[in-house]
């Protein structure tokens, strides 16, 4: 099969599949508040596009906050826990803690303690997606190869010198890794904080669409934001997926 | 004059790597640590490098206390070069550690890269590099501080024959031009005898010197075919034979 076949491939695949569905819900008459067709879905699009479009935004703005300060807090953590062995042993099993409490578990609590809802939702993405980036971070510093250590101090390095110029370079491509997984998972953190602060009466983000289009029983509307929701996590897996290419095909190419 | 007396290195969990090393390295000589894996070749040349303190015994290296930055130059079985930096900021690291300024470092990182055989590559990250250049660039790197020992940890072992060979030239060329003090690691029976003018033998677990031998081959491109040489690798085997459990 020749590489442009292949190309549009997928695409052949989704249109068939998408009429395929349409035709299926024509012919058996299915009542659109159970199934809807491709094509209702798209009206509720189009009827919906302000309201769907502000409630992107909204989540999006969650989660950049969030992979930000994941980005900073992980990152200082595996520094230090690389740095002290005390530090690591106190840090650890409460970082495992948190990671391993599902967030809708504690979301009610952070919002209550936090106030501020923007806040609330970001700490709650925070705490589903720093841990990627911990880890991630923590496993790269650890592989520096010794040898490259025993050159330094040799050569009379300073811990910051071997921080800046040795280790955080190394850990660089387990930190774009990390990176990577951390942005869908505080996609995640983000929609599940906003379905919690939806029900307590703070609506935003593409979950309060969803509740909203549910309680109305809009079940195209419901459809689009899924979709929509779908969508921007494959985006930003993508969009990292290539700034960790771009990023070390520049700094380590020939 | 570098000398060790008595040294001996245990890991904590009582194994013995080393024992009772007593040995000299004389100033421009070329030293083979030979003998089989896990003998203590490179523990001893840690030891050497003042990286690892000794658990009983002496080193000196000529002066008091330890060796200071950049006296010591190390090269390991990988090149271990930094892949985001090119030849020549790869060479340039040590002597950047040392705060020197790129200005007043570039001439020696080019001396550097020109004994090595490199000009013309200073800009080739080591994904670029072969794996005989960069072991070139990994020598560079040992050489641009000009230190007094230069340490050599089976540098050659992962290469292929031809490249191999050609290092080994390379390197003894360079060796006679700059009258440097090295100690070659290595369990390579033919490259001890090519290269070294001092031949420590060791034992296996734990180890020590059961003979040191100071051939003395013709140089230049009638070695590798000479019976001297033919000769020196069979007292070698033959000394191997009596100190290897059969
Ligand atoms: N830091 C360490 N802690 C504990 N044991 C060690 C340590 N470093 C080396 N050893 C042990 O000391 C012995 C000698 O190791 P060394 O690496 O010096 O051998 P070698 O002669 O260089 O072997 P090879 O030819 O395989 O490189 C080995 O049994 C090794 O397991
Ligand atoms: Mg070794």
């Amino acid at each position: 099969m020749s590489k442009s076949v292949e190309r549009v491939a997928p695409f052949l695949f989704g249109l068939t599949a998408l009429a395929l569905w349409q035709g299926a819900v024509w012919m058996t008459h299915t009542p659109s508040y159970v199934v809807p067709g491709p094509l209702k879905i798209l009206r509720a699009f189009y009827d919906s596009r302000t309201a769907l479009g502000a409630g992107l935004l909204s989540t999006l703005a969650v989660t950049g906050a969030a992979l930000l300060a994941s980005t900073i807090l992980g990152v200082f953590l595996a520094v230090a826990m690389a740095a002290s062995s005390f530090f690591r042993a106190a840090i650890q099993p409460w970082a495992v803690i948190l990671q391993v409490t599902p967030v809708v578990a504690i979301a009610p609590l952070i919002i209550i303690w936090v106030g501020q809802p923007f806040l609330a939702l970001v700490v709650c993405a925070v705490v589903v997606s720093f841990f990627a980036i911990l880890s991630n971070t923590a496993a790269g510093l650890a592989a520096t190869p010794p040898e490259l250590l025993d050159l330094f101090l040799l050569n009379g390095a300073t811990r910051w010198q071997i921080l800046f110029q040795l280790s955080l370079p190394y850990a660089l491509p387990f930190f774009l890794t990390g990176l990577r997984l951390a942005g869908t998972l505080a996609l995640v953190g983000a929609v599940v904080a906003e379905f919690v602060a939806g029900s307590g009466g703070f609506a935003s983000g593409l979950a309060w669409q969803i509740i909203e289009a549910s309680y109305r029983l809009q079940i195209p509307r419901m459809f689009a934001a899924l979709l929509l929701l779908g969508a921007a996590g494959i985006v930003i897996y993508a969009v990292l997926g290539v700034l960790e290419r771009v990023v070390l095909t520049r700094r380590d190419g020939a | 004059m570098f000398t060790l007396r008595h040294v001996a290195k245990h890991f904590g969990d009582g194994m013995k790597a080393l024992e009772d090393i007593t040995a000299e390295i004389p100033p421009g000589s070329f030293v083979a640590l030979l003998g089989p894996s896990g003998c203590g070749k490179s523990t001893l040349l840690r030891l050497l490098s003042g990286l690892e303190m000794p658990s009983s015994g002496e080193i000196s290296w000529g002066h008091t206390g330890k060796p200071a930055p950049g006296e010591i130059g190390y090269v390991f079985q990988d090149p271990t070069l930094l892949p985001w930096a090119n030849a020549a900021e790869n060479v340039y690291l040590p002597l950047r550690l040392r705060r020197e300024s790129w200005s007043s470092a570039m001439p020696r990182v080019h001396t550097a890269l020109a004994q090595v055989g490199l000009e013309g590559f200073e800009q080739s990250k080591p994904k670029g590099l072969s794996g005989g250049m960069r072991m070139r660039v990994s020598i560079a790197r040992a050489l641009v501080s000009e230190p007094a020992l230069l340490l050599m940890d089976e540098p050659f072992a992962a290469l292929d024959e031809f490249t191999r060979h050609k290092l080994q030239d390379d390197l003894l060329a360079l060796w006679r031009r700059t009258g440097k003090t090295v100690v070659f690691v290595t369990h390579s029976i033919y490259e001890a005898a090519y290269l070294a003018n001092r031949i420590l033998i060791m034992t296996p677990r734990p180890g020590r010197i059961a003979a040191t031998l100071t051939p003395n081959l013709p140089v230049g491109v009638e070695r590798r075919n000479s019976p001297a040489y033919h000769a020196l690798v069979s007292e070698i085997t033959a000394s191997f034979q009596r100190i290897m459990p059969a």
